[in-house]
């Protein structure tokens, strides 16, 4: 999956090297960009959540922000309604220590999602972004009961009034993006955002490859757990304190 | 004589009718009108020249959708949301008339030629707000 040039691009750059040329002035196949763009296999897009820093209504916000980004409506139903982000508040039985910390797709090195997607809609990013290709989705189910996380949500219904940056739609399956508009922009996701004001540091985005970015430096001096380490998907969604 | 003249009296009548409300009025022989596209509201020239798009919008799209999800090229020029920042128009149908909704611009041809397509399932056909201030202020590209 790691793979990032697609056959028309491969075929383009031989061109660059080979180009056809019929008569003066006339190529066969134009020569291609200068340069490569788009998602790099050189980043690692990751997120630290400290549950340390984090208050339930921090998580309340990074929800709502959520919500609010991608545009997710209450459905009819309760349980129609699309989640990609939610607030788990887990207790140790034995100390009564509680913690409550925002759950979304962990953008898992490995992702069972595409493992089991039976047309490649489920898929992850050369930068590590896990995403549904809902052109090719055909709303089957199985990466939902694939993740070990709970992440991904069902279009039950007919939806309107979507973001421009944030398409979904009925019959095929919906998860947190990494709010990947934003990401491809330079900025960070809204959940982030939001938890910054309302809880600073206990969220942070960035790449977990470039050892000079904060989240790096963060990871390398405190102990951060995985959710379900064991089962050896590597989320890029990281969690200390829990 | 005064039946070439009586036909050029119902051509004027057609042409004066295809003005007044932009769609064409029905054909004389009794078959289906051909799509009167509206001109753009936005913008100077298409991406590609009138007789290209018609004939290959669909390719354009498919092959940028592509390339846009999976491999997180976002500069190219065909875009979905690039085609609603131009020809969205205020539809007098819809719920709410003032809304500029691209869905009549694509249905003029696709009902002409009984092509479903499946875009506003998931995508918003509309101008919206976001739209109009992120990624189109008519310097850009969206």
């Amino acid at each position: 999956m790691k793979t990032t040039l697609s056959r028309r691009r491969l075929l383009a750059g031989t061109a660059a090297v080979a180009g056809v040329v019929l008569a003066p002035g006339v190529t066969l196949i134009a020569a291609p960009e200068a340069e490569a763009k788009g998602a790099s296999s050189d980043i690692r897009w990751g997120l630290l959540i400290d549950a340390g820093k984090l208050t339930p209504e921090a998580c309340d916000a990074a929800v709502a922000a959520c919500n609010a980004e991608n545009g997710l409506e209450p459905a009819s139903r309760a349980d129609a309604t699309a989640q990609w982000i939610r607030r788990i508040d887990v207790t140790d039985p034995q100390t009564g220590h509680g913690v409550s910390i925002p759950v979304m797709c962990q953008h898992c090195e490995y992702p069972p999602c595409a493992d089991v997607c039976p047309t490649g809609a489920s898929f992850r990013r050369a930068d590590g972004i896990v995403l549904v290709d809902k052109h090719i989705c055909i709303g089957c189910r199985y990466c939902m009961l694939a993740c070990p996380y709970k992440a991904r949500s069902f279009g039950y219904e007919d939806i309107t009034d979507q973001k421009s940056y944030s398409p979904r739609g009925k019959g095929t399956v919906q998860a947190c993006t990494l709010c990947v508009h934003r990401v491809d922009a330079g900025g960070v996701p809204a959940c982030v955002e939001a938890c910054e004001r309302a809880a600073p540091g206990a969220m942070l985005f960035g790449d977990l490859k470039n050892p000079d970015s904060e989240i790096s430096r963060r990871v390398s001096q405190i102990a951060v757990t995985r959710i379900r380490s064991d089962l050896g998907v590597e989320p890029g969604v990281l969690y200390a304190g829990v | 004589m005064t039946r070439i003249i009586g036909m050029i009296g119902a051509l004027a009548l057609g042409l004066a009718i295809l003005a007044g409300t932009g769609r064409p009025a029905p054909a004389a022989d009794g078959r289906v009108p051909l799509p009167a596209l509206a001109a753009p509201a936005e913008g100077e020239s298409c991406v590609e020249p009138a007789d290209v798009m018609r004939r290959n919008h669909m390719e354009f799209l498919k092959a940028q959708r592509d390339e846009t999800m999976h491999l997180g090229i976002r500069d190219g020029k065909y875009s979905l949301n690039g085609c609603i920042a131009c020809h969205a128009a205020a539809d007098p149908a819809a719920a709410d008339p003032a809304a500029k909704t691209i869905e009549p611009f694509c249905e003029e041809c696709h009902s002409y030629a009984a092509v479903k397509l499946d875009c506003w399932s998931c995508h918003n056909p509309t101008l919206t707000e976001e739209l109009r201030a992120h990624l189109w202020d008519g310097s850009k590209k969206p």
